[in-house]
């Protein structure tokens, strides 16, 4: 086990180079630093003294892989490539190219996202399994197939038009909660309530047809007819035995996307002005941050690696059948 | 007799508005008893048993005169009610003992349910009850293996597990559907003697459902045969082996290999084919950080065999115990450890690339499921001639359409076969196929992988009759895998015996199953289930 | 006639399928997945769905230099037959059906003298004299006869197919699912016709900010929609396809490469991918203006490269089916029969593998397009989608939503782009899940 953890661990570094390949490739190479100072100082009227500035300010005024200028490890050391991959490996994100610090910014943005991301899994989690627990229930019902062509339909709509009607009906017109914005502390809470309901409620459609897929999957299996045999009712039979089997790729999954959880959402917390870390991320989408989105991209994959550790050690402990090694 | 304890009349059972799976039957089942529906696959045995306790699929339509569990017509309760009687007063086991128990929980928590579902009785209790009953089906240890998973037992101790389930609540009717199938012949033996022993210490009824006959002879009180939804012969069961009345029962019987026909080969000598020295296909074992190779599993393990031309040796073992690996092993399928090959005196092991790929034709190989050996996206005539295209692409194609007529017709199948698709046949027709593939490129030895074990009796003896004709028509060799002595004794000249990778005894096929040497061997051949016939 | 990147590629895309279908046509392992669907009425109505909004794309396609026209500017046929939706631009917001603006404004009367008021529009309803008591009936009464004139259309050629084939498809033309699919044609069929011809006097669907006819910009969307959903797919496939089955059939350290390049690839946020490469392309297309001369040719372009991030991102889930799926079957006995025959790899590979993987690649590309449609909205909404040039639902909806605030509200861009893409995704998705019930060996012969 502690072997298996230990090689996840270092099977991580390629990864994580790999990514940080990837993007050096997209930032510096298809574009030239050179290229990104024009964009962001205005494109025409630039001086190349300007764009040196802008260059010298933020790191980039050094060679992309190889520093023939300089003596020994320098060669290497003083370059691009280096300076900012070790950067991102030691978690230090440096400063954005708008000239704030983006370690701190991240520290203090993760906590809204959580606030909205977090409530909406779980709350969407729930939801989502009781509904397929009752479709498999009445499995070969006309409240199956009605359910079934809900959720398609409930798919079928784009998650904008769930946050726009949302907003819409409950916040402009019912005036139940506000429309947009955030608070700290106990005070956020009104204006969680309705990301998280508008967040849980675009899942259904897809969400529900999965843990249903699932589930009768389950419940095809040989050992449900043995627990028929014994003498169970439907009900017992899919509390006690259906779900405790479907929950391995259930729990699995949601343990997958735990850590990505501080990433936050992109559109609702764009659409609620919630000042996390998706909001964030439009922001320098937006205006062209390129340091921001490099960082979000290396963090991006720093959660999801160790969602997929967290994934492994999950399945040995819900699943009695798998042992690491 | 006294009353029945179950009593069936007219079932009928169909899915889908289809034709009925099960078509009018009537039998009754009497205390103590051990009754025995017989049947090949699809006969709808197993679905008979299923809808006694309503649990068929939702597409199923029953219909029937009345089920009746001592006088109480089933029919006429609610899901509620039965789900009173499903494990209370009728204990059901499955075939398959891994799948029908539930992997994430414990053994003693399974057993535990079904006390806890039909008797109010404190935690204390019930525990003790678990205990006893596990020692009741003989599994060591019980205080331990209480906590195991079901993964963590063998095959025979999960069936033993699941007697327990069914015994748990004491039931007046126990309904075992192929309780050994799945199981290897040693093992089998003891389930049934552990079935014979409970039903003798409770005095519960049996209804045994199986494929075999030879089983059902030595199990059962009273025998029913099943034919296509149909019960066609009842009989108490020394009267019905020794004097069958039904054809389709005689057909049966008469299907049935026979140990003694090993007796009738000849012994004649013949220069060897086939070759092997020291054999070993070892598999490594990672372990650490970096994964490194500690150890190895050794499926086979330093085995040497000869196979004479035209003869055919028998590779016999249990399951596990590597005959599979060896012979896809010799086809290099498998990459082999060590050990020499040599086919009619060329030695295969040191072959690569184009030479191998040309040395194939030599082999060929024919495998155990009828139904994942052919690509179910090609023409049989495709499938067939596929092996004359890469061997022998100098062969136009009018010559191969020839070829291909020709070897259908040798494992008699119609010759517009060739433009079918191989769903289109049933299991036994397709293991023709396979043959016919086999045959296409004019091998040598073709390693026959346990090919009639998912056949039902009646096709395998005329697949056997098949390879045998075959044999002599072209001389070609057999290394003729499986698990099932009785057909040994039908088509081997020599026996080779396997045991966890080694071969543990080899001779000629009557020297073999008349004085077994090693105690392996013998206890093999006691386990076998053999007709009781009293004639 | 000019031949834009995406045009070429959803060219060859067609002809890919036209060449499939000729393939595949009379194989029997096709044949009964293809009954059950011809079976299905609800599979059938929304392909017929799915082929009305292809056709549309498809005319969509068809690029020309616009001549007579002093702009030079390129237009497609579906632009040249909509030529007064096109050049009717009204000042800015009017409602469907509205023969005046949404806002006041003051205008100067016929005498001279100025008021605060409704402005009449300019093309919407300008046949009119008294809009007020007129504009209903000649609604209703425009709208009857565009819906006559398609339905009479329709029933046209119906009874000219009916001649046709009643004798040698009497079956065929008698099953109920022919019979709703006839329905559900006459429908779509005299609707549109209705508002085509309502078009050419009403902006059926109001007009936008700049005064651009909504309705014309709904159907100008479903190109952008059906381009993203679909040549993703095709930019996607080969990868996955190559990827995966090489990965499951070789193993050893070709497994472990491929399986390296895709975790890689999956770890990084798919959102945050796509942005960083569209940020690039920007900054690309800003450096090499020269290139990129024509407003149409760029926004092809940037359209084109979001396909290619699109797929770029997203081959990996099916990768790694087909990966799991050529594993199991490398272990199939026909594949090993195979093998002791000495067929060579390349061969097993493609008579043996590929085949019997088809239908995962089939389930997932239709599964998949619904999902791309609708990926497409919330990109364009990042501004990482396509071009803000572009005409796309996802645009509209960007567009529209700050007029949420407005009072009273501009509805129409977003009712009207919902309607459009809501039509498409569900048709997709109904259609998918019966490709799936029908393809799915599990599934199979359930229903």
């Amino acid at each position: 086990m502690t072997q298996y953890i230990i090689r996840r661990f270092l099977y991580a570094f390629p990864l994580l180079m790999g990514v940080n390949i990837l993007t050096f490739v997209l930032f510096f190479i298809v574009n030239s630093p050179d290229d990104m100072a024009r964009m962001q100082l205005g494109q025409k009227h630039v001086t190349e003294q300007a764009v040196e500035n802008w260059k010298q300010q933020r790191g980039y005024d050094l060679p992309l892989l190889w520093n023939a200028k300089v003596q020994g490890d320098e060669k290497i050391t003083k370059t691009i490539f280096y300076q900012k991959s070790v950067g991102l490996f030691l978690f230090r994100f440096g400063i954005s190219d708008s000239g704030r610090n983006i370690g701190a910014d991240i520290q203090e943005r993760m906590w809204p996202s959580l606030a909205v991301a977090l409530p909406s899994l779980i709350v969407g989690l729930l939801v989502n399994i009781s509904f397929a627990l009752m479709m498999v229930l009445f499995r070969n019902s006309y409240l199956e197939h009605a359910g079934i062509v809900l959720c398609v339909i409930l798919m079928s709509v784009s998650s904008l038009f769930y946050i726009i009607g949302g907003q819409f009906f409950i916040a402009k017109l019912l005036r139940l909660v506000p429309i947009s914005g955030y608070d700290d502390g106990m005070a956020a809470v009104k204006f969680l309530i309705l990301p998280v309901l508008i967040g849980v409620f675009s899942g259904i459609g897809s969400g529900v047809r999965w843990y249903r897929t699932l589930f009768l999957e389950e419940v095809e299996k040989d050992y449900v007819r043995t627990a028929r045999a014994k003498g169970l009712t439907e009900t017992q039979t899919l509390f006690r035995h259906v779900l405790r089997n479907a929950m391995i790729p259930i729990l699995t999954g949601v343990v997958v996307v735990l850590p990505l959880l501080f990433m936050g959402s992109l559109i609702m917390e764009s659409f609620f002005s919630i000042p996390g870390l998706g909001s964030y991320t439009i922001d320098a989408i937006n205006s062209q941050d390129f340091a921001i989105v490099r960082a979000m991209v290396f963090l991006g994959s720093v959660l999801y690696v160790i969602g997929l550790l967290l994934t492994d050690i999950s399945y040995t402990i819900v699943d009695p059948r798998v042992r690491l090694s | 007799m006294n009353n029945p304890i179950l009593a069936v009349e007219r079932l009928s059972v169909a899915f889908n508005h289809q034709q009925k799976v099960v078509d009018d039957i009537s039998f009754a089942i009497y205390p103590g008893e051990s009754f025995a529906l017989v049947g090949e696959s699809g006969s709808g045995k197993s679905i008979t048993a299923l809808s006694v306790l309503r649990l068929l699929p939702n597409n199923a339509r029953l219909n029937a005169g009345a089920i009746s569990l001592q006088g109480d017509n089933l029919l006429n309760r609610s899901e509620f009610e039965l789900c009173k009687i499903r494990g209370r007063r009728i204990g059901l086991i499955f075939q398959d003992p891994m799948s029908s128990l539930n992997p994430v929980m414990t053994i003693g928590s399974q057993i535990e349910e079904v006390i806890n579902i039909h008797f109010d009785l404190p935690k204390k209790v019930i525990k003790q009850r678990v205990l006893e009953l596990l020692q009741q089906v003989e599994i060591p240890d019980p205080k331990q293996r209480i906590k195991d998973y079901p993964h963590q037992l063998s095959g025979g101790q999960r069936q033993r597990v699941m007697i327990a389930i069914a015994l748990a609540a004491k039931p007046d009717l126990l309904i075992a559907d192929e309780p050994t199938t799945s199981l290897d012949v040693t093992i089998q033996a003891q389930i049934l003697a552990l079935l014979k022993n409970i039903q003798q210490q409770t005095g519960m009824a049996l209804w045994l459902i199986s494929h075999d006959l030879a089983l059902v002879s030595t199990m059962a009180d009273r025998v029913a045969v099943m034919q296509q939804g149909k019960i066609v012969e009842t009989g108490v069961t020394a009267d019905f082996f020794s004097n069958p009345k039904h054809p389709y029962t005689r057909k049966l019987l008469n299907a049935l290999p026979l140990m003694s026909s090993c007796l009738t080969h000849s012994t004649e000598e013949k220069p060897p084919l086939l070759q092997v020295n020291d054999f070993k296909v070892y598999y490594p074992i990672h372990k650490g950080i970096f994964k490194r190779i500690v150890d190895h599993v050794r499926a086979v393990d330093g085995v040497s065999f000869d196979i004479q031309q035209g003869k055919t040796l028998a590779l016999v073992g249990e399951s596990g115990c590597g005959k599979t690996t060896l012979g896809k092993s010799l086809l290099n399928l498998i990459p082999a450890s060590g050990g020499q090959v040599k086919i009619n005196g060329i030695e295969l092991s040191s072959l690569t690339g184009e030479q191998l790929r040309q040395q194939r034709a030599n082999i060929q190989i024919v495998f155990q499921d009828p139904f994942s050996s052919m690509n179910p996206r090609m023409l049989v005539g495709d499938i067939i001639a596929e092996g004359i295209r890469a061997l022998h692409p100098s062969i136009n194609s009018a010559e191969r359409k020839a070829r291909v007529r020709q070897l259908l017709q040798q494992v008699d199948l119609p010759e517009n076969s060739a433009q079918r698709y191989p769903h289109e046949f049933s299991g036994g027709q397709r293991q023709r196929i396979c043959i016919a593939r086999a045959l296409a490129v004019e091998p040598k030895l073709i390693v026959c992988d346990e090919p009639t074990s998912a056949l039902d009796v009646s096709v395998q003896a005329q697949i056997i009759q098949v390879l045998k004709s075959l044999q002599q028509e072209k001389g070609v060799s057999y290394l003729f895998i499986t698990h099932d002595l009785a057909v040994v004794a039908e088509i081997a000249d020599d026996v080779a015996v396997m045991y966890q990778g080694k071969i543990v005894e080899q001779g000629s096929v009557a020297q073999v199953l008349t004085q077994p040497q090693h105690a392996y061997t013998r206890k093999l051949l006691d386990a076998v289930p053999v007709l009781k016939t009293e004639k | 006639m000019i031949i834009l990147w995406t045009d070429a590629l959803i060219f060859i895309l067609n002809a890919i399928m036209l060449g499939l279908a000729f393939y595949m046509h009379g194989k029997e392992y096709i044949k009964r997945p293809m009954q059950q669907i011809y079976r299905s009425k609800i599979g059938m109505v929304s392909l017929v769905v799915l082929v009305f909004f292809v056709l549309i794309g498809l005319m969509d396609s068809v690029h020309f230099k616009a001549t007579g026209n002093k702009t030079n500017e390129i237009i497609s046929l579906l632009d040249y037959w909509a030529t007064p939706l096109r050049e009717h631009g009204e000042k800015t917001y009017s409602a469907p059906f509205a023969t005046t603006l949404y806002s006041k404004e003051m205008m100067t009367l016929a005498d001279g003298t100025t008021q605060w008021g409704y402005p009449r529009l300019e093309f919407g309803g300008s046949h009119l004299d008294e809009p007020e008591t007129q504009r209903i009936p000649d609604i209703l009464q425009k709208g009857l006869y565009g819906f006559a004139q398609g339905a009479g259309l329709v029933a046209f050629f119906m009874v000219l197919l009916w001649a046709m084939l009643a004798r040698q498809h009497k079956q065929f033309m008698h099953s109920s699912t022919v019979k709703v699919v006839w329905v559900v044609v006459f429908v779509i069929v005299s609707l549109s016709y209705a508002l085509i011809y309502l078009s050419a006097y009403y902006h059926v669907l109001g007009t936008d900010k700049v005064g651009e006819d909504v309705f014309y910009q709904a159907v100008k969307g479903i190109r952008t929609g059906l381009v993203i959903g679909t040549l993703t797919t095709l930019i996607m496939l080969p990868m996955a396809i190559i990827f995966g089955i090489l990965a499951g059939f070789f193993r050893g350290w070709i497994d472990d490469v491929i399986q390296y390049i895709y975790t890689t690839l999956n770890s990084i946020p798919g959102v945050l991918l796509i942005a960083a490469s569209i940020l690039m392309v920007q900054v690309y297309m800003a450096n090499h203006e020269e290139a990129f001369t024509s407003v149409v040719v760029r926004a092809d372009m940037r359209l084109l490269f979001l396909c290619l991030i699109l797929g770029v991102t997203s081959w990996t889930g099916l990768c790694r089916l087909l990966r799991a799926e050529t594993l199991k079957l490398r272990e199939m006995e026909y594949v090993q029969a195979a093998q002791a025959l000495g067929v060579k790899q390349g061969t097993i590979l493609l008579r043996h593998i590929l085949p019997n993987v088809m239908h995962i690649v089939l389930i997932s590309v239709v599964l998949d397009f619904s999902s791309l449609v609708l990926a497409e909205a919330v990109l364009s909404y990042i501004n990482i989608g396509v071009d803000p040039t572009t005409y796309s639902w996802g645009n509209m909806i960007n567009g529209a939503r700050l007029e949420m605030a407005r009072e009273p509200i501009v509805w129409w861009s977003l009712s009207a782009a919902f309607v459009f893409m809501f039509a498409l995704v569900l048709a997709a998705n109904l259609f998918a899940d019966v490709v799936q019930a029908a393809f799915d060996p599990r599934r199979a012969g359930n229903e």
